[in-house]
């Protein structure tokens, strides 16, 4: 094993990695809830996606197994999907309302 | 003799009409409906006519008297059982007897007559096919109602002539008139039904058993059995009876069911339902004999009823109202004839009323068909002309209940007077009481028949025409079963009678030629009823009038038919609306269905006011919800609790003191 890496894996205990995951998911939690702006939401949704990437791969590390690394990249393709999606549904629905604050797009209909 | 008679076929004939016309009446041509309404009870006046031929032969054979006892009689059908409680067994059966048999013949004979009349007069008539329907209905239970075996099945038929009658009554249902007429007529009788249930019941706890010749049998092998709980049995039937033959008290509702079509008013309310209660009383009579007084409730009763009611009819100027009350006038003498325990000259009574009776009212029913719907008395006059043929069945039907010799309401009439005087304790009064209704009758009857017949034209009808021969066939063979109905009598119908209904009773000795007599006073007293009749209204019609001013308190008393309906509402029905209203609108309506209302309202309300707060629409609070939960998720599943509240518990125990 590379020793820097092991040196590395010594200083820095797994718990620390799963408490900047859970601070992370937290953030995004609190992001998607008090934030108005829908880019801002879609950004926090981002943002918990991604501490659950950090999650898997700190297990994968640990257990020695690559599931959770393919399981990460299933996560980021789904993201990369969604966020074309998400992005696109943005601007059509910026196009229709002229607003981005999500209480006031409360309506399906126009 | 066959080990069945079939007797089930009689009431099944009416009921396959019934089925036929009240399923399909509406889409077959109406001469098919008139076919059915008139096969059914042909079929079942010819099987009981065979019946009785095959009776009557048997009769000859073994005696010289034309209505000899027959051996062959009673005979019971059983087709299966249809309660059977412990000890307690009651059957579907079916009883031929002398008894049922004379019934049989009135009800389906009289009704096939009628029923050809009802095709003449309801001709022009809505609901052509329902109204067969109902009156097959009826000939149906009333068929029931006379052969059943035992008093739950007679009950059956009890119920469903009150159904028919109901329905018929409220034949012309969109009159409101009639329709509270119908139901007047149906609440009065469940009181008397009430009467009847009691009776039953009683019988049950008493007797252990319904069926009429077991309990003929346990009454006469105990000798025990005299008043007490025989007489309770005995007044209760008695209720029934009254409720069902229009009786005092509750006779209010057939005046008032005369709103029906004429021809139903002929069969059911004069000819054959309402006899139901002296029929009842006569197949009970094993009771009655068994308590004296009950019989003397019962002689009390219709004699008071038959003074009661023939007052009544004197100054009714309704044709159907003055014929109404002399229905309840005649069934008073039939229960007067019951009370002194002469049940086959009751019956006797019932069969010749039954022929004079449904052809008054048929007459009746011709007069007002001719004028248009005219039944006001005031309004008629001088038809005698116009209607010869009617003018002369109806002078039959009056001689006839006004008691000449020899047409039948003479006999039958002369039968009941006879017997009540020869009772001994009141049977004077009774005789007496009689015979100051005869002298009514007879009046009001010829008053009746002058007002319609004779003098001027008062009716703005310029052209009355004679009825149809479909309606006038069933007036003619009924005058003449009215001029020749009695004589009967002659030929031994009371020991025709006798085995079902005990021996009549024969002349006690003292006077001579009592019934001659008597026969001779009741004439008198019908002539002289013709007579009063004669000088009022042919000689001098002005003279009525002058008696109803000068009378004015007697004369309104009766118009107003002793306001007896005004004190019923004031007595019996106000209070009882009143207190229905009570307890509905605020007991069940406010408090019950209105508090349950409320309470499931309040708390769905509740419910809602706090669930509606999951439901806001907003996003973010879903989320906010969604990571709550997932919280609340994770906090269950790491803590581990199965180790943290005990311990808590106990800590708490500790800190507690212990």
């Amino acid at each position: 094993m590379n020793p820097v890496y092991a040196q590395l894996q010594q200083e820095v205990p797994l718990a620390w990695y799963l408490i900047l995951s859970a601070i992370l998911f937290s953030l995004g939690i609190v992001g998607f809830l008090i934030k108005r702006n829908l880019i801002t939401v879609f950004m926090s949704i981002e943002l918990m996606l991604n501490a659950v990437n950090l999650s898997f791969v700190t297990f994968a590390h640990q257990w020695h197994q690559v599931k959770g690394q393919i399981f990460v990249f299933f996560v980021m393709m789904v993201a990369a999907a969604e966020a074309a999606v998400g992005l696109a549904i943005i601007i059509a629905v910026f196009r229709a309302r002229a607003t981005l604050a999500v209480d006031r797009i409360d309506r399906m209909k126009l | 003799m066959n080990d069945s008679l079939h007797l089930w076929l009689i009431p099944l004939a009416p009921f396959v009409g019934f089925l036929i016309n009240g399923i399909l009446g509406r889409r077959l041509p109406k001469w098919l409906v008139t076919a059915v309404a008139l096969l059914a009870p042909l079929a079942a006046f010819a099987l009981v006519t065979i019946l009785s031929f095959g009776v009557m032969q048997r009769g000859l054979l073994t005696a010289a008297s034309f209505f000899a006892n027959t051996p062959a009689l009673p005979f019971v059908d059983h087709f299966g059982q249809w309660i059977s409680l412990g000890a307690l067994h009651i059957d579907f059966s079916f009883v031929l007897d002398q008894l049922s048999l004379v019934m049989l013949l009135v009800v389906t004979g009289v009704g096939f007559l009628i029923h050809v009349y009802s095709v003449g007069y309801m001709s022009h008539e809505e609901g052509y096919a329902r109204y067969f329907s109902y009156l097959n209905l009826f000939l149906f239970f009333m068929t029931v109602l006379v052969l059943a075996g035992n008093a739950l099945l007679m009950f059956v038929g009890w119920e469903g002539v009150g159904l028919a009658s109901y329905l018929l009554i409220g034949f012309y249902f969109q009159k409101k008139s009639a329709a509270d007429a119908g139901k007047k007529a149906f609440i009065v009788n469940r009181i008397g039904d009430v009467g009847f249930l009691v009776a039953m019941f009683l019988l049950v706890a008493n007797f252990g058993t319904l069926t009429f010749t077991e309990i003929a049998t346990k009454l006469g092998q105990d000798a025990g059995w005299q008043g007490g709980v025989v007489t309770v049995i005995a007044l209760c039937l008695l209720l029934g009876a009254t409720g069902k033959s229009a009786q005092l008290p509750l006779y209010i509702w057939l005046p008032d069911a005369m709103e029906g079509p004429t021809p139903v008013s002929a069969l059911i309310h004069a000819a054959t339902m309402v006899t139901a209660g002296v029929y009842m009383i006569a197949r009970n009579h094993v009771l009655f004999d068994h308590s004296p007084f009950a019989l003397a409730v019962v002689a009390m009763v219709g004699a008071l009823t038959a003074l009661f009611a023939a007052t009544i009819a004197l100054v009714q100027n309704d044709i159907k109202r003055v014929l109404a009350y002399s229905t309840i006038s005649q069934l008073g003498y039939m229960f007067l004839g019951c009370g002194v325990a002469a049940y086959s000259a009751s019956i006797f009574h019932l069969v010749t009323h039954a022929f004079f009776k449904a052809l008054l009212f048929l007459a009746a029913g011709a007069v007002i068909h001719s004028l248009n719907g005219e039944q006001d008395l005031r309004k008629m006059g001088g038809l005698r002309k116009k209607l010869p043929i009617t003018f002369a069945v109806t002078t039959v039907g009056v001689l006839a209940i006004a008691g000449f010799p020899p047409l039948a309401g003479f006999f039958s009439k002369d039968a009941i007077l006879y017997a009540a005087f020869q009772q001994s304790n009141y049977g004077k009064a009774l005789w007496f009481v009689g015979i100051v209704t005869a002298l009514l009758t007879s009046f009001y009857m010829f008053r009746l028949f002058y007002l319609a017949f004779l003098g001027e034209p008062r009716s703005p009808q310029d052209h009355p025409h004679e009825s149809p021969f479909s309606m006038l066939a069933p007036l003619v063979t009924l005058a003449l079963l009215s001029f020749c109905g009695g004589w009967i009598w002659l030929f031994g119908f009371g020991e025709f009678l006798s085995p079902v209904l005990g021996a009549r009773i024969t002349e006690t000795g003292g006077i001579p030629h009592l019934e001659w007599i008597l026969s001779g006073v009741a004439v008198l007293v019908a002539l002289e009823g013709w007579f009063i009749a004669d000088r009022f209204y042919r000689r001098k019609p002005a003279r009525a009038e002058q008696w109803a001013t000068k009378h004015s308190t007697a004369y309104k008393l009766l118009a107003n038919k002793y306001c007896v309906d005004e004190i019923y509402g004031a007595v019996v029905v106000k209070p009882l609306l009143g207190f229905s209203k009570f307890v509905l609108e605020w007991v069940v309506d406010f408090a019950l269905i209105g508090g349950l209302a409320w309470l499931l309202a309040g708390i769905a309300t509740l419910a809602g006011a706090i669930l509606q707060r999951w439901q806001s629409g907003n996003i973010r609070s879903y989320a906010a919800w969604v990571a709550a939960g997932a919280a609340a998720l994770l906090l269950f599943v790491l803590v581990p609790w199965g180790s943290v509240w005990p311990a808590s518990l106990e800590f708490v125990w500790k800190v507690a003191g212990h």
